[in-house]
């Protein structure tokens, strides 16, 4: 066992990484939950955006295009979810059931032609001279250009929700739908642009796993990310600076748990492995006693009688 | 211009027939599927849903039906439970993997000696590994508001640790020339969940299947505890004033499910698998609440859902060597079909009206 092989610097930078595809995951669902929809099928739009960004950077060399194409991917398939609960009036919790069990099908199905196959390289965005200064320069300047990508959504999402007319709405629309109706607010449509857009960070967040974390291919290789991003949502009380912060705990334990198994501790593989579930529970747990941020239309059905 | 106006009552008649529309509009579309993929889509379905009950090999496949339908069947009796009263334990593929380790560890701490009480022993076993998985969501939710979705899929993931950390350590087989798994529970008389009619497919979890699908109906159609589930699925407001706990109800359903996933995932590891491996868990624990939906949460409908469930389960195998139809667009198949089955539940609910035949005032 050998606990100085594990650099603080490159932990702390490598944490950045393992935390980016939580934190697009629960950036978008933190939006679709403001606009009341409890969506539970995150898990099967990181995994249909894995594949999809697969797919697409393999075959057109460009991991850009993947990442957008894996966005474009995680939409289409929420749409399917907007579809069950704004039109068919569907219960959430099972929609979202039906979107996770569909989306693991589909993506094993499109991707089975493109297991152990190496995805092009998305190269780090070279901020010069920045990425000498010591400790800061690893840490903040060494990274993808998608780290960035999902700081700034979040730092989009926060803003619109704080000081935009848009965000105001969406966040009536979630705290209490009936009103926002009769203020003559389209609450189906906002709800479904809500939905679409966290089927697109969830897709994003998915094509991150596949393309930079492993880089790889397998089934199921999501193994959970979007339940953590959705625990993660409560965990940050639906705010969305908070989000960043439970993204790089949950980061930070990824990749520390990762990096123990590297340096050979006396604790057997399996149970560094089942680490990052088990704080999720623990966090949910502490956590939970706070209720009073949930929106307050959060899973319920809408329908304007007439 | 489609209107959708609530019914005062839902109606019955829909309530039985989107199933069936569900599993139409699947196969229709799953031949869809097909035909993109390359296959002939009246063949692949035939293969499904013909070939393993009326094929040439149907006296082999039928059986199957039995070995692939009782987990199913047992599982999603036990989600059904919570789901009526809006308590989502989707954890059960955990829960199906504690009751295998628990009930397999319990046989294989007896061996090699025979006796008859080895099998009842293993079964409560099972049973408890499966309650207590089930039992911290529960415990967690009561005592915190926890959310027990989330809880209980997290302990899936923990759940299969555990699997990978006993097939590789604890019961791993001393004579297993350093493969990962346990001994093969099939040569271990005492623990064998054997057969009972050979080559009928009847082993005791297909009896415990059909137990829990009497008791659920008994239980949802004549005990108070069933009437408390419904009532807080229904009206939650009203069952507090009613006087149902509803702690205790949150207990039950989650306990309750969990035993019978527990019993699932023993009765299969000392049955058809034989022995606890790494990738012992096949999705039995996520299909149950494909199924659960399919069969409207009521026990004889889970009961034709599971063995429905069961024959795209073969069916998919049968196409899956004669057509070179991928696994995975079973898989495919199968969440469609919760699809279809959500949305076509709104003919359940509400009238559509085409046209604005209504004045308004």
């Amino acid at each position: 066992m050998d606990l100085s092989a594990i650099n603080p610097i490159i932990l702390i930078a490598a944490l950045i990484s393992a935390a980016t595809p939580i934190l697009l995951a629960a950036t978008g669902e933190l939006v679709a939950e403001r606009a009341g929809v409890l969506n539970l099928g995150v898990e099967g739009m990181m995994i249909t955006g894995a594949v999809c960004g697969f797919i697409i950077s393999v075959n057109t060399g460009s991991p850009a295009l993947g990442f957008i194409m894996a966005a474009v991917g995680g939409a289409a398939l929420s749409l399917l979810f907007a579809f069950l609960t704004q039109v068919a009036l569907a219960n959430q919790v099972a929609s979202g059931l039906a979107l996770t069990l569909f989306g693991l099908g589909i993506s094993s199905l499109m991707g089975q032609n493109y297991v152990g196959i190496k995805p092009p390289r998305l190269p780090d965005v070279n901020f010069g001279p920045l990425a000498d200064i010591p400790v800061l320069g690893p840490i903040l300047f060494s990274h993808d250009p998608i780290v960035y990508v999902g700081l700034l959504i979040l730092a989009g999402v926060w803003a619109t929700l704080k000081y935009t007319r848009a965000g105001l709405v969406l966040r009536a629309v979630g705290e209490n739908h009936d009103a926002a109706h009769a203020l003559g607010y389209k609450v189906k449509r906002i709800r479904t642009l809500a939905i679409m857009f966290g089927g697109a960070c969830a897709g994003m967040g998915g094509a991150y796993i596949s393309l930079i974390r492993v880089p790889q291919w397998t089934e199921g290789m999501t193994a959970g990310v979007g339940w953590i991003a959705l625990a993660l949502v409560v965990f940050a009380s639906w705010k969305p600076w908070r989000v960043l912060l439970g993204a790089y705990l949950f980061g930070g334990i990824t990749q520390l748990q990762l990096n123990l198994q590297g340096a050979g501790v006396a604790i057997p593989v399996e149970y560094l492995a089942m680490s990052p579930y088990v704080v999720t529970i623990i966090v949910l747990v502490i956590l939970s006693a706070d209720k009073s941020r949930a929106p307050g239309s959060l899973g319920r059905i809408f329908h304007a009688s007439q | 211009m489609i209107r959708l106006e609530k019914r005062p009552q839902p109606s019955r008649t829909y309530a039985l027939a989107t199933p069936v529309l569900a599993v139409l509009a699947t196969m229709f579309f799953g031949g869809v599927l097909f035909a993109i993929l390359g296959k002939d889509p009246v063949q692949s379905i035939i293969t499904i849903f013909w070939e393993p009950l009326f094929g040439e090999f149907s006296f082999y496949y039928r059986p199957q039906l039995l070995v692939k339908g009782a987990p199913l069947v047992l599982i999603a009796i036990g989600l059904a439970l919570g789901f009526k009263a809006g308590i989502w334990n989707i954890g059960a593929e955990g829960q199906y993997i504690m009751g295998a380790i628990f009930g397999a560890g319990m046989g294989l701490a007896f061996y090699p000696t025979e006796s008859v009480f080895i099998f009842p022993l293993m079964i409560l076993a099972g049973a408890f590994g499966g309650w207590l998985w089930a039992t911290i969501p529960a415990v967690l939710k009561v005592k915190f508001g926890t959310n027990e979705i989330l809880v209980s899929l997290m302990l899936v993931y923990v759940a299969e640790q555990l699997l990978a950390s006993v097939s590789l350590g604890l019961l791993k087989n001393p004579e297993g020339f350093g493969f990962p798994g346990s001994r093969n529970l099939q040569q271990y008389a005492s623990a064998h969940n054997a057969e009972l009619i050979t080559g009928s497919g009847m082993h005791w979890g297909v009896v415990a299947a059909f137990i829990a699908v009497i008791f659920a109906y008994v239980l949802l159609a004549r005990h108070r505890l069933g009437f408390a589930i419904r009532v807080t699925g229904e009206a939650p407001r009203a069952a507090r004033f009613s006087g149902v706990n509803p702690a205790r109800l949150i207990l039950f359903c989650l306990g309750i499910s969990g035993m019978l996933a527990g019993l699932a995932g023993m009765f299969e590891a000392a049955g058809p698998a034989g022995q606890i491996t790494i990738d012992f868990n096949v999705g039995y624990g996520f299909t149950a609440i494909i199924v659960a939906f399919l069969g409207r949460l009521h026990p004889i409908g889970i009961l034709l859902a599971g063995l429905l469930m069961a024959l795209t389960y073969i069916g998919g195998d049968i196409a899956q060597s004669q057509l070179q139809l991928p696994a995975a667009a079973i898989q495919v198949f199968q969440g469609m079909l919760l699809f279809f089955l959500l949305a076509f539940d709104l003919l359940t609910n509400y009238h559509l009206r085409i046209g604005n035949t209504e004045v308004t005032p």
